[in-house]
């Protein structure tokens, strides 16, 4: 509860700014309204109540938000393409597979730098360089190539996920692998140990710590590959056309709702990664 | 337990001080009932195994941690008020000497904070730097300097404000013995030097023997004072005085009042 | 030699013979610097009686390299031992960084001449493979272009990449990262004084450095219009939070005796602020600062695509995108890698002045 107090007051704070500016920010659209309608000298409760419940605010009201989440998810039909639920699936589903991906890659790439001096030596600089260039960029531009030659769907999309997650764990894993120290590899060395044995029984277990914080970075930005790389194709569905198709029609409050639905989608992820961590932390005796 | 002097030469004045840490497993008597006066000049060595509260002793007097019974003053002033007025010098554990500062910006460290003029800062640590033997490696930083040297700088940092009372915790306790020989002999010219009331804990017996005036032993659960040990030995103290008979009696009163203390049952620990 | 080093000269050599043998049946005339490599390439086998320095495999596959790109003009479709000449430059490349990388290994300092030479070795080998696979093979330049065709796109459309180049760059990227670096550093030294603030804002901090803020650009493009106000809005959003979470990370960064020490001087908050806490952050601030140089152009670059000017590196990708203009995309994902690559290069180097003391920095322990 003493963790919890300072997280809620803040979030209460957020809360109520918002209000106020969701208040200051539609009033002038609702002013111009109420001047058509030729109402003036309103109260300022029934006036900051209408400026919570318009069409298209500029910012609209969280309940505004909430409610639209209720009504395209629980409201209607699964297979529904104004369900939110079915664009968060297509989504999910990319990041899933692009994760996974980008994980075992990056994990394999790790190995072989660690292993191999000439391809720590060839591969980190661009694998580091690789990162300062926007790729998340070219993300729409990778799935419509990749389109033109009859790879559609999940897969592309998978793709800029996959690139984007690789690198964190690439990186933490070498540097988790590299994490025991000269002593313990010279005990290994001292019981004439294989490189296979030095590996599972040393380099492994201590990286352990690395790769599941890597993987919490990667998942993130898994997620947002997924929802940028959906913007090239707006028949393909998923949260990023919602924004999308949102941000053309003016639907703040569906842009609103799938950022939000993207943010809980991110939240149960890395969760979910950090219940692994415990779970494995956990067999493996060392204290949470 | 023994107050041989009048008040007023007082530098710390302990008077039934106690100190308890409230932990998850209960509280920990930290220090109980300690009493004590330090005397203007005097060099007091805190000796005991870990645990026995010299290091909380010594950061009680520096204001560090608040005591929880009894009264502490440092000339004639509340801990607190004697910080304020900077009246003491502290040495840690560790140099903890800044990386980004070189070794005189680091020894000028303390006079920046309280506003001394840069003409001053430079003299005070020219001074100081003499005065610990670290001429000529003003520009080094504290990363390209060995540990022993890199202590000597944050000895010249505690002294560069030029407060009368040291205060040193265990600052040679990292070193290797050849090292420690070496700035023990030092530190006692320095003192010499200086005329500094010092107070300096260690858990190393012939490290007390050799340099203090007084040696105070002190005991583990609860943390206290089990005996006072007055050192005649002339204050001319050349290294090899410590295989003379004087110096071993003395040794061996200290090994005797540790014992004594129990503070070896290990299977407490 | 290690077990790799003798299967990758042998495998490379017993290939050029093979190659060698299949183009006996072309044209004496045709590809002969091709020819003239895969004979060197089968002399390289030699290597198992008399032995030969890795520099004499650095040629080889230098000259691979030029027999393949000189060559490339000759053959209508590429034959079977063009292909297989490709694969034999490629192992001897790779033999040449082995080896070198092993005379190198005990020695220390790799970064500088020869340390640098293996990574360049592998990004000429890398463009030179993709340049001979995209002609060699006729892959369409929609799906990609060769480097040479972008490479000419880069200079021929110069003022094109340097008006998106000045728009997304100069006018949103450093604005909006300025802004949110600077103001994520105030907010977390005022959040910094107030602990129950600063346990209420971190957890959040962490949570929204982990979510997909990009998503918010249509927004902003809604609230600050289509130029590039609104896509300095999104990197301020970006850049804001990785460096609060980080500044709080690195206060508390000074260890208790540091911090004991300032206290036995009376020092106060300011002083223990701008004499030990900041600079003790400094790792930590460098640190966002370079995640943050990467966020910022990802940031300015996809919210252009919700809503433009009719310039802008997002907008020329997007439109280009569409018109199959895909060498001029390209040449503008050059354009964004090399500002990127330039941007966070300038803050590395920043960094390496102001934390020159860190262990990280000078090479050394703790």
């Amino acid at each position: 509860m003493t963790r919890a107090l300072p997280i809620l007051t803040v979030l209460l704070a957020i809360v109520v700014i918002w209000y106020a500016a969701a208040i200051g920010m539609n009033s002038p659209w609702q002013n111009t309204l109420n001047t058509r309608a030729g109402l003036t000298d309103l109260p300022f409760t029934d006036f900051a109540l209408q400026t919570w419940a318009q069409d298209r605010p500029l910012l609209p009201a969280p309940h505004q938000v909430i409610g639209e989440i209720w009504n395209a998810t629980v409201a209607l039909e699964l297979t529904s393409k104004r369900s939110l639920a079915y664009h968060g699936w297509i989504t999910l589903s990319s990041t899933l597979l692009g994760f996974v991906l980008g994980t075992a890659l990056g994990v394999a790439l790790a190995v072989i730098i660690v292993h191999n001096e000439a391809a720590n030596r060839s591969l980190m600089p661009w694998i580091i360089a690789s990162q300062t260039i926007p790729i998340l960029a070219i993300a729409p531009m990778v799935v419509v190539g990749l389109g033109s030659i009859g790879i559609t769907g999940t897969v592309p999309r998978a793709l800029i996920s996959m690139y984007l997650s690789f690198f964190p764990v690439v990186v933490g894993m070498v540097k988790g692998l590299r994490s025991p120290e000269a002593i313990q590899l010279d005990l290994m060395r001292t019981y004439d140990a294989s490189p296979w044995q030095t590996f599972w029984k040393l380099r492994w277990p201590a990286a352990m710590p690395m790769l599941f914080a890597s993987m919490k970075v990667g998942i993130a930005i898994s997620l947002v590959g997924a929802v940028v790389s959906e913007l090239s194709n707006a028949a393909g569905g998923g949260l990023g056309v919602r924004l999308l198709t949102g941000s053309y029609n003016g639907q703040t409050i569906q842009i609103w709702a799938a950022l939000f639905i993207a943010a809980a989608l991110a939240a149960v992820l890395v969760m979910l990664v950090g219940a692994a961590e415990r779970l494995v932390n956990a067999r493996m005796g060392v204290r949470a | 337990m023994s107050v041989q002097t009048t008040p007023g030469d007082a530098v710390v004045a302990a008077n039934n001080l106690g100190l308890t840490f409230p932990t998850n497993d209960g509280d920990v008597v930290a220090l109980s009932d300690v009493n004590l006066t330090i005397n203007k000049g005097e060099f007091v060595s805190f000796i005991g195994p870990s645990g026995c509260g010299k290091t909380t002793f010594l950061r009680t007097i520096a204001d560090l941690e608040q005591p929880t019974s009894g009264t502490l003053t440092i000339n004639g002033q509340s801990p607190e008020a004697a910080r304020r007025a900077r009246a003491y010098g502290y040495v840690f554990q560790a140099p903890a000497l800044y990386p980004w500062r070189t070794i005189a910006k680091n020894i000028a460290l303390p006079l920046e904070i309280m506003g001394h003029g840069s003409a001053e800062q430079a003299e005070r640590v020219a001074r100081t730097m003499d005065l610990v033997n670290l001429a000529g490696f003003e520009q080094k930083y504290p990363w390209q300097l060995s540990g022993g040297m890199q202590q000597r700088a944050s000895i010249a940092r505690a002294l560069a404000f030029d407060a009368d009372l040291l205060l040193m915790d265990e600052p040679f306790g990292a070193l290797d013995e050849i090292v420690r020989d070496h700035l023990n002999s030092e530190l006692l010219k320095l003192w010499a030097r200086t005329q500094k009331t010092i107070c300096f804990v260690t858990h190393s017996i012939p490290e007390a023997v050799y340099l203090s005036t007084r040696i105070v032993v002190m005991s583990p659960r609860p943390g206290r004072v089990i005996d006072i040990i007055e050192s005649d030995l002339p204050a001319e103290r050349p290294l090899d005085m410590r295989e003379t008979p004087e110096f071993l009696a003395i040794a061996a009163r200290v090994r005797e009042g540790l014992r004594a203390g129990h503070s070896y049952d290990e299977d407490h620990v | 030699m290690s077990q790799l080093q003798f299967f990758l000269a042998l495998i490379a050599g017993g290939l050029s013979a093979i190659a060698l043998a299949l183009s006996l049946i072309t044209p004496f005339e045709q590809g002969l610097l091709l020819k003239a490599f895969l004979a060197l390439g089968v002399v390289s086998l030699l290597r198992f009686v008399v032995p030969m320095g890795p520099w004499a495999d650095g040629v080889l596959a230098v000259l691979g390299a030029t027999a393949l790109l000189t060559s490339l003009e000759v053959f209508a479709p590429a034959p079977p031992y063009f292909w297989l000449a490709l694969t034999v430059t490629w192992l001897f490349a790779w033999l040449f960084v082995e080896r070198l990388s092993h005379t190198l290994a005990p020695r220390l300092s790799d970064n500088a001449g020869l340390g640098l030479l293996i990574p360049v070795m592998f990004g000429a080998a890398l463009l030179v493979v993709w340049e001979v696979v995209t002609r060699g093979a006729n892959v369409p330049p929609v799906l990609l272009p060769a480097p040479s065709m972008i490479g000419a796109q880069l200079v021929n459309s110069a003022p094109i990449l340097w008006a998106d180049f000045v728009q997304t760059f100069i006018k949103s990227v450093l604005p909006g990262y300025a802004i949110g670096c600077l103001s994520g550093l105030a907010v977390a030294i005022l959040v910094d004084r107030s602990p129950f603030l600063k346990a209420g804002l971190l957890p959040i901090g962490n949570f929204m450095s982990a979510l997909p803020i990009i998503g918010i650009a249509p927004i902003m493009v809604m609230w600050f219009g289509f130029d590039w106000q609104s896509k300095a809005a999104v990197v301020v959003a970006m850049t804001f939070f990785p460096m609060l979470v980080n500044t709080v990370a690195g206060l508390n960064a000074s260890s208790a005796i540091e911090r004991d020490l300032m206290r036995t001087y009376a020092a106060n908050y300011w002083q223990t602020l701008m004499k030990l806490r900041l600079p003790a952050a400094g790792p930590f601030i460098f640190n966002a600062l370079k995640i943050n140089s990467t966020l910022a152009l990802i940031g300015a670059i996809v919210a252009e695509f919700f809503g433009t000017p009719v310039v802008g590196m997002g907008f020329r990708i997007s439109t280009g995108v569409g018109r199959l203009a895909i060498d001029l995309v390209w040449a503008e994902i050059a354009v964004a890698a090399i500002a990127g690559s330039a941007f966070y290069g300038v803050i590395a180097l920043i960094e390496r002045g102001v934390t020159f003391w860190h262990p990280s920095v000078r090479g050394g322990r703790a």
